[in-house]
């Protein structure tokens, strides 16, 4: 079966530093993958390609075994076509409650005027409040999302993703800055989402990624250096060099 | 009865939405008062003249209204809606001066031995009209100009067609921010120096003039259709409101809001940022073209002077001092600014003679109007609206 | 300097020779009545004959009495046309003697006198009342005749500046009776300046007056590839052509081109050119014109025109009809023309001609132009010759062109560098930076009040200038930018506010009216290549400034400690902060150097325009632009924005000389779309720091 993205021998340089070199890279679908690697390796870059930010001088990205590249695409599009990502720090619209920031998430059309005239139908708000429980937020509905603890705001970040219904989740760093508690809360959840899609976190911290308990690819000056199970990578005499030996 | 009213959307809309209710109540109070003090139906205590400024100044809360959806709401900066506004302007003041001078020139054919041909009609007509300029053909772009609706609705269509091509070009291209500030600056003086040009075919420096007189209506005087106008003006003003305020309480407001504070997590929800970006532009370039379509044959001339850049920027400060993102502020700002401005810079306000020198507020009120908006911007970045939703919550609380 | 170090024999022998020339007039005065007596005798007798006219002369009359001197020759016509020139001349009411007069003591009644000279020698004659004698004052017509018979005299004269102004003369208005003097003060004359202004005058001469063909052909094709206003207003005459129509074409004249009316134009050279599509010359002749041609001609029956038919019509009414139509049925023109037609048709008024019969009639005729010139070999030579200068002007125009662009980049350059600075390296948008460029002019104007010496006021005034802004900016990122930040939509809308209160502040301080900033004198000449060429010396001036600026930046910004600290902080203020610079006191010095320097670039920018409170607010869209296009960020960008723009508007310009407005609306249409294909500017920085 054809994976549900193949990346496909890309390659980007800024101003002659090479961020992604030669790049190759699968994900099946329900899997749940992290990838590790030193600051520089080119986590985020890849991510930029992927969502469609940034454009790869070579390469080609492949979408769901079809003859889909998401090179041609705008990054609503790729959205549209079922990947979610969640940033580095937690983006969500502070000026509005945690409600209408699910609200917008909701897989809906997405045009202007489908948008102007939308009106609130049950469905949709057995569904926002399905998410929220499935955040812990359910209390918080009518909060500003401003307001709302640095941990929650990862939380509420994450629900916008799954109201998106993505089939591929991008997930940066989740665990940053959150007390322990709350990592945990965390990897749950993760863990869930990853049973009815793929979800590809990328984090630094090793405690949390051994206790997601998946595969892990090691990148390293914007290629795969090793990929496998933790203990498998954490063996690897060439990843202990550059990134855990330090 | 009450279950009808809270079927309709209107009535929902309005019941929800308190400060609306308030702001319609008031209005309609201005409204009211305006015209029992008028000249026109009441008792004169309001002069014509200022029954206009005060029409005047509802365009400009109009026209504020369509600056805070698109900077206060959505975030883009723009420093080219009085160049719509004044679009809008030219469009009903084509119509205006061209039908009122075909009149005029018919009458004055009255006493030749041979009745008018059309040619002759328009020949006289673009003299007329184009003298000024050194000109007698009628150029094309006043092909319909004898046609009521079809100028109306070009009041629309023109400004529209222009916001829709220019924000195509720029929001395509992901220009931001400052950027697109400046760029939409770049195009209002464009389109300003275009206009001064003789050959522009909109009379160059002159602009249209005489656009008090409505054609066909000559026997109607001022103080009447002052009134009308204003009243007019106050209408346009409440619809406005109503629309901007449904806008901004739809999904598409969370949305443009959204846009204004993260414009890559919109994109990345799988929405279509330019889209809406271009939606919303289209949307306030119209509003702010029928504000000017209003405001104009109030004002009575029209000329490229009136969409400099800078017209534009003070529109922009009158939002800021009303305060952003609150529809009711950028009417606030509007009306408080612009009277302000015309109370002082209209030479009513009484000098302060400080012994050494005497402050003459037509020189001085520019630098104060200058100065306070840095404050304004540093101190109260919410502007006025700022400080009354403070003390509202305050109340509440 | 002492005489003998500019010795030379050329000196020498004019020495000699003007020392030999007063020993001779010392003679004529001291011993008059030896041997010219009798030529003299013969020159009284010549005034004597013509008193009356010289007296009392008019361009019209004089010309016989001029001729006579001038056949007459010697010194004596010389020195005697040169005082009547000069309205030096009286003559005694008796007698009609010609004297010259000075003022002589009075009478011990109180009466004036005069002292009286001989007209030609210079002899003294005696003392006689005041009124016995009349001034003679010949009007301009007579004087400038005079010295047209001056000229053979002059152009033999020892002093070289003579010899000049006579030349100016001559190249002014040559006459035939000049040509042979001319010719043989040639092969006379040693300057050789002088000599090289008097082939040229032949030349001319020849062109205006010459009889052999193939002389003036010669004449002719010797200006070949001089560029000077005078030889091309010389040739011009030569080509001159008289349009005329007829049937068919005629022979035994010298055509100079067939013109199709509406289709053709007419060209420098007189022949005929077709026109182009955009920003060509409009058609020499319109067929409503050429029509007009031949009826005057007689080739046409008159064409009746709208006003013509109408006012026949007007005159033929009768109680509210014109022969079978009612007046009032007449509003269109299918109507009156049929009314009128009923007019023709009763024979009261001419036939109407049709637009299409009136376009077949000038079809049918032959429109041309001939040389008033009958020699085809004579306008052949002046076409050739005519054409060749014409490229090559045309060559020069396009340098001029590429030098005017090239001043102008250097003015949007200058006006830009300072918010290269603190835009394009410091992000912070500043509204008020034409503002800034305005203090810096009304400072260079208020020390030029203070300083006398224009050099040296504006030597003082551009320090000052940077001084007062640098001033200036600190101050305002103090107070206002400092808490702004975060926040630039903002810092645009607070730096409006001071640019609104700086500029009215300036109305009040000087008024509306502009105030001139005045150049040192040597900056107001131009340096001239050649007739077509020249640049002021203000635009090389600025131009280097330019240079010199960018030179500067570059400097600061690359070489310099604080240059790296600016661009630390820039790039990251907590990294910088944490390194011992001090981010405040960067952002301040850096923010008051990008704005001094517009200081400096507002005193250059007052030099070459005038000095209004609006100055700056006519410079800043164009700033920002110049900026963006170029990209921001970079100096080297804002360069290349400055040349983009520049050259852009002046090329605009080039198509459509007479509208600088529509230049300004269409080079800002193209910026608006380059910005669409590099949304980044000529000189892009790429990479993930600029998403952010």
């Amino acid at each position: 079966m054809a994976p549900l993205l193949h990346v496909d021998n890309i390659s980007v340089s800024f101003d002659g530093f090479k961020a992604i070199n030669a790049l190759s890279f699968d994900i099946g679908d329900a899997e749940l993958r992290a990838i590790i690697g030193p600051n520089g390796a080119g986590k985020t870059t890849f991510m930029d390609i992927v969502t469609g930010k940034t454009r790869p001088d070579s390469g080609d990205v492949r979408w769901a075994g079809t003859n889909v590249s998401l090179l041609k695409r705008s990054e609503s599009q790729i959205a549209q076509l079922g990947i979610g990502r969640k940033f580095q720090k937690p983006t969500t619209f502070e000026d509005q409650t945690v409600h209408e920031n699910l609200l917008m998430s909701l897989a809906n059309r997405r045009d202007p005027l489908a948008v102007l005239v939308y009106r609130r139908s049950q469905p949709d708000e057995d569904r926002i409040s399905g998410i929220a429980q499935q955040i812990r937020l359910s209390e918080s509905l009518d909060r500003l999302a401003g307001e709302l603890s640095h941990g929650q705001k990862q939380w509420l970040e994450i629900g916008m993703l799954l109201a998106q219904d993505p089939k591929l989740l991008l997930v940066d760093e989740p665990a940053a800055g959150m007390t322990a508690p709350e990592r945990e809360v965390t990897v749950a959840l993760l863990k869930e989402l990853a049973q009815t899609r793929s979800v590809v976190v990328v984090e630094h911290d090793m405690e949390f990624i051994r206790a997601l308990d998946c595969r892990v690819t090691v990148l390293h000056e914007g290629a795969v250096l090793a990929e496998g199970s933790m203990d498998f990578v954490t063996a690897d005499q060439r990843v202990i060099d550059v990134y855990l030996g330090r | 009865m009450p279950e009808l009213l809270q079927r309709t959307v209107l009535t929902r809309h309005l019941l929800r939405n308190p400060s609306l209710m308030i702001f319609l109540g008031a209005l309609a109070c201005v409204c009211l008062a305006v015209t029992i003090l008028g000249e026109g139906f009441g008792i004169g205590l309001i002069s014509t003249s200022f029954i206009k400024t005060l029409g005047k100044t509802l365009c400009l809360c109009m026209i504020a209204i369509a600056m805070d959806l698109v900077w206060g709401f959505c975030g883009i900066l723009s420093l080219g809606h009085f160049a719509f506004f004044a679009l809008g302007g030219y469009m009903i003041g084509m119509w205006m001066m061209f039908a009122r001078t075909r009149m005029i020139v018919i009458e004055a054919a009255q006493n030749n031995v041979l009745p008018p041909t059309p040619v002759e009609i328009s020949e006289a007509v673009g003299t007329q009209i184009f003298g000024v300029v050194g000109g007698a053909e009628i150029p094309a772009i006043w092909a319909f100009a004898d046609l009521f609706w079809v100028q109306l609705s070009f009041i629309a269509l023109v400004p529209g067609l222009l916001a829709y091509v220019f924000g195509w070009l720029a929001f395509r291209s992901r220009v931001n921010g400052v950027y697109l500030s400046i760029l939409t600056q770049a195009m209002t003086l464009a389109l300003s120096l275009y206009l001064l040009q003789n050959d522009s075919g909109l009379r160059g420096n002159n602009g249209l003039s005489g656009l008090q007189n409505i054609p066909g209506l000559d026997h109607v005087p001022q103080s009447i259709l002052s009134i009308i106008f204003f009243l007019a003006s106050g209408l346009a003003l409440a619809v406005t409101y109503i629309m901007a305020s449904a806008v901004v309480g739809s999904k598409l407001g969370n949305i443009i809001r959204g846009i204004r504070d993260d414009e890559a997590r919109v994109r990345f929800l799988g929405y279509n940022v330019e889209s809406y970006k271009l939606f919303i532009f289209v949307l306030t370039a119209v509003i702010a073209a029928i504000a000017g379509a209003l405001y104009y044959p109030q004002a009575g001339i029209i000329n490229p002077t009136e969409l400099a850049p800078i017209a534009s920027i003070y529109l922009a400060v009158w939002v800021a001092i009303g305060g952003r993102g609150r529809i009711y502020g950028a009417v606030i700002g509007a009306a408080f600014v612009s009277l302000l401005s015309s109370y002082f810079t209209g030479g009513q306000a009484p000098d302060i003679p400080l012994g050494f020198a005497t402050i003459i507020w037509t020189d001085w009120w520019l630098v104060l109007l200058g100065l306070s908006f840095v404050v304004v911007t540093i101190y109260a970045p919410q502007g006025l609206g700022g400080l009354i939703d403070k003390l509202v919550t305050r109340e509440r609380g | 300097m002492s005489p003998g170090s500019t010795s030379s024999d050329g000196l020498h022998t004019v020495h000699r020779f003007i020392s030999a020339v007063l020993a001779a007039l010392v003679l004529l005065v001291l011993i008059p009545a030896i041997h010219p007596a009798i030529a003299k005798a013969g020159f009284e007798e010549l005034l004597q004959a013509n008193a009356g006219l010289i007296a009392k002369s008019s361009s019209k009359t004089v010309g016989p009495v001029l001729e006579q001197l001038r056949q007459h020759g010697g010194d004596e016509a010389e020195a005697f046309l040169t005082r009547w020139q000069a309205k030096e001349l009286y003559f005694i009411k008796k007698t009609g003697q010609f004297v010259l007069a000075e003022k002589a003591a009075k009478t011990a009644s109180g009466k004036k006198q005069l002292l009286i000279r001989d007209a030609v020698t210079g002899e003294e004659i005696g003392i006689v009342p005041a009124k016995s004698v009349r001034q003679i004052k010949p009007n301009s017509g007579v004087r400038s005749k005079i010295a047209a018979t001056l000229v053979p005299f002059q152009l033999g004269n020892p002093d070289p500046a003579i010899r000049e102004t006579t030349l100016k003369t001559l190249l002014r208005d040559i006459q035939p009776s000049h040509l042979a003097p001319l010719k043989a003060a040639i092969t006379r004359e040693k300057v050789p300046s002088l000599k090289s202004q008097m082939e040229k005058a032949y030349v001319f001469g020849m062109l205006a007056h010459g009889t052999d063909e193939a002389e003036v052909e010669g004449a002719i094709r010797s200006l070949a590839g001089d560029l000077s206003l005078d030889v091309r207003a010389a040739l011009t005459p030569v080509l001159a052509s008289t349009v005329s129509v007829a049937t068919k074409l005629p022979d035994g004249v010298n055509i100079a081109r067939v013109i199709i009316p509406g289709r053709t134009t007419r060209q420098g050279d007189g022949t005929a050119g077709r026109m182009s599509a955009i920003g060509g010359k409009d058609a020499e002749m319109s067929v409503m014109a050429a029509y007009d041609m031949m009826v005057a001609q007689g080739l046409a029956p008159p064409f009746v025109t709208r006003g013509m038919r109408d006012e026949a019509l007007v005159e033929a009414a009768i109680d509210g009809r014109v022969g079978s139509f009612a007046v009032a049925d007449l509003d269109n023109d299918n109507a009156r023309d049929a009314a009128y037609q009923q007019l023709v048709d009763q024979g009261r008024a001419p036939a109407l001609v049709s637009a299409l019969q009136r376009q077949q009639a000038v079809e049918g005729a032959i429109f041309f132009a001939f040389y008033d010139n009958p020699s085809p070999l004579v306008t052949g030579a002046a076409h050739d010759v005519l054409n060749e200068i014409q490229t090559r002007v045309a060559l020069y125009k396009y340098l001029d062109l590429l030098l005017d662009a090239l001043s102008l980049a250097s003015i949007y350059f200058l006006a830009a560098i300072g918010l290269a600075i603190t835009f394009g390296v410091m992000r912070v948008i500043n509204m008020a930076h034409g503002e800034f460029i305005m203090m810096g002019a009304y400072t260079g104007y208020v020390v030029q009040l203070l300083v006398p010496g224009y050099t040296l006021s504006i030597a003082i005034a551009v320090p000052a200038a940077f001084i007062v802004t640098f001033a200036a900016g600190v101050a305002m990122e103090r107070l206002v930018i400092r808490h702004l930040y975060k926040r630039p939509l903002e810092t645009l809308l607070a730096t409006f506010g001071i640019s609104i209160a700086l500029q009215q502040l300036a109305k009040n301080i000087f008024g509306t009216q502009a105030r001139p900033l005045t150049a040192p004198s040597w900056l107001d000449g131009a340096f001239a290549v050649n007739d077509v060429l020249a640049i002021s010396n203000i635009r090389i001036a600025i131009f280097c400034l330019a240079l010199m600026f960018l030179g500067l930046l570059l400097y600061v910004m690359k070489r310099t400690r604080f240059g790296l600290e600016t661009r630390t902080v820039t790039q990251n203020p907590m990294m910088a902060a944490s390194m011992g610079i001090n981010p405040d006191r960067i952002n301040m010095l850096t923010f008051g150097f990008g704005s001094g320097i517009a200081g400096i670039a507002g005193v250059a920018i007052g030099l070459y325009s005038k000095v209004t409170s609006e100055l700056g607010a006519d410079y800043i869209v164009q700033s920002f632009m110049t900026v963006v296009v170029g990209g921001v960020g970079n100096i080297w960008g804002t360069l290349a924005g400055a040349a983009m723009i520049g050259s852009l508007q002046k090329g605009i310009e080039w198509f459509n000389p007479s509208n600088t407005l529509a230049a300004q609306t269409y080079m800002i249409i193209f910026i608006i779309l380059f910005i669409q294909f590099r949304p980044r500017g000529i000189i892009a920085q790429r990479g993930r720091a600029v998403e952010t």
